[in-house]
């Protein structure tokens, strides 16, 4: 038993290196460099949210919120503090995680409750990020310019070791006691807890290292594009696709949320970006089909006949 | 101007009470959270938009045009979807994220067939000037948001209280399983107050021109997130309850607007959040819901 569990580990291990190795070279073969930036920035940010939602059932349509405060906590530091970015990428880290401990009594919601007021919290970050009485701190809703860190090559492969670190966790989730023990939570929260499973630790460890790789691909976003207003790093769309992708491949597990974002953050850019209605459009058909006629995801069509998935 | 932020507050709270009744009703009945509530009310208000510039009717007969029309197009919406959602595993939160996808289709549509352009309605269409109500002068439009709020809650209360199906109705929210042993018509009596309830959002759509000022296809998240906030601090699942969240809303959202009106837009949220975490069972409920 423990013997199969050691295996998969290391073959699931071995796929977060494939595809990290893939990114992280992608760049010197594909000159849009960008467009590869984008689907690292998602590839890291749906597995983050694959964290907290595939392993504790908890949906935070609110995630943005996370991504916005990291992209914050860097441009802050790097602005005001004139900190190297990499001090600014731990900044970014850690103001998602003060954001993450500070709304911590949220998880005492559960399902819809959770999830609307996760994106109420969001929305409120935004307002005190954005309002002009703040403009000499946030610069309000003019934005910043963090052209004097700007080096888009060191950044991408930042990005791309943020996307390492938000699979190795997925992989440690998926084979260790810790997940098992968060999946069980999950399923029957009384039965885990009457088995000596601590409910309220695990779920906040879920949730702290949830938002901290969103913290962290939002500061890197922000080093990356260097110039951003609130209205881009609190953009809802990012909570939107990061949800969609992980619920088109497949939460809990680790190639279900990379499938999503492949198969259609690629379809997005070849069709989606001139008329984003129609593909907004395409989004919302999509999720309704995907709730109604396969509510657990693409990998579920293996799943199903007994395959497993890593 | 305390006196007239409270009274103006209550006004604007009453029309509040009308975008929050919809969600309310359908939540009670079905257990499932309309994320599309804000979409069904921003058509509503482009169909009285529409109405009013190419045939010059008067908001009032728009409304009841829009009562008719999503009143229908609610059932057959409700027989597509909510069956096969109410026999899932866990309805709640998969509701939440289908008509999400229900949302983002309705904006689009919206987008791709009206444009984005913000459309409003002139505002003396409801009467020129301002009204003077109890010694408070405030705009008419307000005046009549509340009184077609007032009239809609009054009939819900007498269709949820007075008829049959009404009192089916109420059998259905208390348990459902129950009511489907006891031998009703489950999805029928869902079904109609399916449709009630998108019908609700589509008249205080109507409004919302006046009310808000404009209306473009984005507007619903936002006023989804604002209806839901007035119906978690009025008890979920209580339609009439919604009458108190929805003064409690528009008091303190005038309240903010005159005192720090750089901070007012906050005020949805943090009253949501602070409600939920709170007194979760809102400020008439019983019973404690717990995660």
């Amino acid at each position: 038993m423990r013997r199969t569990v050691g295996r998969r580990g290391t073959g699931d291990l071995l796929i977060a290196l494939v595809v990290t190795a893939i990114m992280a070279a992608l760049p010197f073969g594909y000159s849009n460099e960008l467009l590869l930036f984008n689907f690292v920035t998602f590839l890291a940010l749906s597995q983050g949210l694959n964290v907290l939602y595939g392993f504790t059932g908890y949906l935070p349509f609110g995630y943005v919120g996370f991504f916005g405060a990291g992209a914050y906590g860097f441009a802050l530091t790097v602005m005001h503090l004139n900190w190297p970015p990499l001090a600014a990428m731990a900044a970014a880290g850690v103001a998602a995680l003060i954001l993450a401990a500070i709304l911590t009594p949220l998880l005492r919601l559960s399902g819809a409750y959770f999830a609307i007021a996760s994106l109420a919290a969001a929305q409120s970050v935004y307002e005190i990020v954005a309002n002009p009485a703040l403009e000499d701190v946030t610069k309000g809703p003019y934005g910043v310019s963090l052209s004097g860190v700007f080096a888009p090559m060191f950044s991408y492969q930042v990005g791309v070791a943020v996307l390492l670190f938000s699979l190795v966790v997925v992989v440690w989730l998926r084979n260790s006691r810790f997940g098992l023990a968060l999946q069980a939570i999950r399923e029957d929260t009384v039965s885990a807890a009457m088995a000596g499973v601590s409910v309220v630790r695990g779920r906040t460890i879920a949730w702290l290292l949830s938002a901290l790789i969103a913290g962290l691909v939002g500061g890197v976003y922000a080093w990356h594009i260097s110039v951003f207003y609130p209205d881009t790093a609190f953009n809802i769309q990012f909570s939107i696709f990061a949800t969609v992708f992980v619920l088109f491949g497949g939460a809990t597990t680790l190639i279900g949320p990379i499938l999503g974002v492949v198969i259609l953050y690629g379809v997005y850019n070849t069709i989606g970006i001139t008329v984003p209605q129609y593909f907004q459009l395409i989004y919302g058909v999509l999720i309704v089909a995907l709730v109604l006629f396969l509510p657990n995801g693409l990998v579920s069509l293996a799943t199903r006949r007994g395959i497993r998935v890593p | 101007m305390l006196t007239h932020a409270l009274f103006g507050g209550l006004l604007f709270g009453l029309y509040f009470t009308l975008v929050g009744l919809g969600l309310n009703l359908i939540f009670g009945v079905m257990r499932i959270v309309n994320l599309a509530h804000g979409d069904f009310l921003m058509l509503g208000a482009f169909a009285a938009y529409w109405l009013f510039t190419l045939f010059g009717l008067h908001p009032l007969v728009a409304a009841v045009a829009v009562l008719v029309v999503f009143v229908l197009v609610g059932l057959p919406i409700y027989y597509l979807i909510v069956p096969r959602l109410l026999v899932s595993r866990d309805s709640e939160m998969l509701s939440i994220i289908l008509f999400f996808g229900l949302s983002q289709i309705i904006e689009a549509l919206a987008s791709i067939f009206f444009g984005t352009t913000e459309r409003s309605i002139p505002g003396r269409v409801l009467g020129t000037g301002p009204v003077r109500i109890l010694g408070q002068s405030v705009p008419s439009a307000w005046a009549f948001g509340a009184a077609v709020s007032a009239v809609a809650v009054i009939l819900v209360y007498l269709y949820l209280y007075r008829t049959r199906l009404g009192t089916l109705t109420r059998a259905v929210m208390v348990s459902r399983d129950e009511a489907l042993a006891t031998g009703i018509d489950v999805h029928r009596v869902s079904a109609i107050a399916f449709g009630i309830g998108i019908a609700l959002a589509g008249i205080a759509g109507v409004f919302e021109p006046f009310m808000l000022g404009s209306v473009t296809p984005a507007i619903g998240g936002d006023i989804t997130i604002a209806a839901f906030a007035v119906i978690v601090v009025g008890t979920l699942g209580n339609p009439l309850g919604t009458v108190l969240g929805g003064i409690v809303y528009g008091v303190s959202l005038l309240l903010m607007q005159t005192y720090l009106s750089s901070w007012a837009n906050l005020l949805p949220n943090l009253l949501l959040i602070g409600v939920l975490l709170i007194r979760p069972e809102g400020l008439l409920g019983r019973q404690v819901r717990r995660a």
